[in-house]
């Protein structure tokens, strides 16, 4: 299954959080048009992103990179990247890399526009 | 001879090609549905690092997938035509062969990234370096009583 990629405005108690909700496989081949997204967010001034990523069914080393990047951008400017991801298998990817302890994950969208910086 | 044995063109689209050819050989073996996630992970990490590096230094050479099988275990293997995995030291500590240089343009598919995954990944690695590229090999256990799918398939003529 190919990338899917939908973004969403949503308010929370710290001010517009975006929301990308990410589905299908996020590899060598589709990661780039996830970079491309969030570099997107980052020039239109977005720079509070929830990373929906319940629908993804694969996730891989080039995708992690993806994301890290994404975190460097928007920390540039004092925003914030937020995961929200409860699948096991994908919950390991971030475990076994030590990615876990850089970015916060969240079991609900609700809990993460909700969380505050 | 291989259970399978696939030759990819240098593509990204094609990763996900070996990934689920080598999860569906995987399966027919009798892998364990826990160690096949960690093989689809491991095959994906290992072809994107050698599509990766046949992109920028063979873009002509394909890839090779094999899955091979014996009474104890299902073994995989990606070869490359890229340069060495990192550095290749001799026995006195020289620096035989430098890594592959990557251009320090491409923040995607670092083949260092990528080795370090597998290596995190897999119980069972080994990685060859030679001047002519590198065959990343792991090695996964098949339950007892798992005959592997080439006996399975010799069983069934």
């Amino acid at each position: 299954m190919d990338l899917s990629l939908s973004t969403r405005s949503e308010d929370g108690p710290g001010g517009p959080r975006t929301v990308v909700v990410v589905g299908g496989e996020i590899d060598v081949y589709t990661a780039p048009k996830l970079r491309e997204q969030l570099i997107d967010l980052v020039s239109s001034g977005q720079y509070h992103l929830v990373v929906d990523m319940e629908g993804v069914e694969f996730l891989d080393s080039t995708g992690l990179g993806v994301l890290v990047g994404g975190l460097k951008r928007v920390r540039a400017h004092e925003g914030s990247l937020r995961l929200v991801c409860t699948q096991e298998r994908i919950l390991k990817i971030f475990r076994i890399t030590g990615l876990t302890k850089v970015f916060p994950i969240h079991a609900s969208v609700e809990e993460a526009v909700a969380a505050s910086d | 001879m291989a259970l399978v044995e696939l030759l990819l063109s240098p593509l990204p689209a094609h990763v996900r090609t070996a990934r689920l050819v080598a999860v569906a050989a995987a399966r027919r073996a009798g892998l364990d549905d826990e160690l096949v996630d960690e093989l689809r992970l491991a095959v994906g990490e290992a072809c994107s690092r050698a599509v990766g590096l046949h992109g920028r230094h063979a873009p002509v050479s394909p890839v090779r997938l094999t899955v091979t099988d014996d009474a104890n275990g299902l073994t995989l293997s990606v070869t490359d035509v890229g340069p060495a995995a990192g550095p290749v030291l001799d026995d006195a500590g020289e620096v035989l062969l430098a890594g592959p240089d990557t251009g320090g343009l491409d923040e995607l598919a670092d083949p260092d990234v990528a080795l370090a995954l597998l290596h995190g990944l897999v119980d069972e690695l080994t990685v060859h370096s030679e001047p002519g590229g590198t065959v990343v090999t792991m090695r996964w256990p098949l339950p007892a009583g798992a005959v592997g799918a080439r006996a399975t398939i010799v069983a069934q003529r």
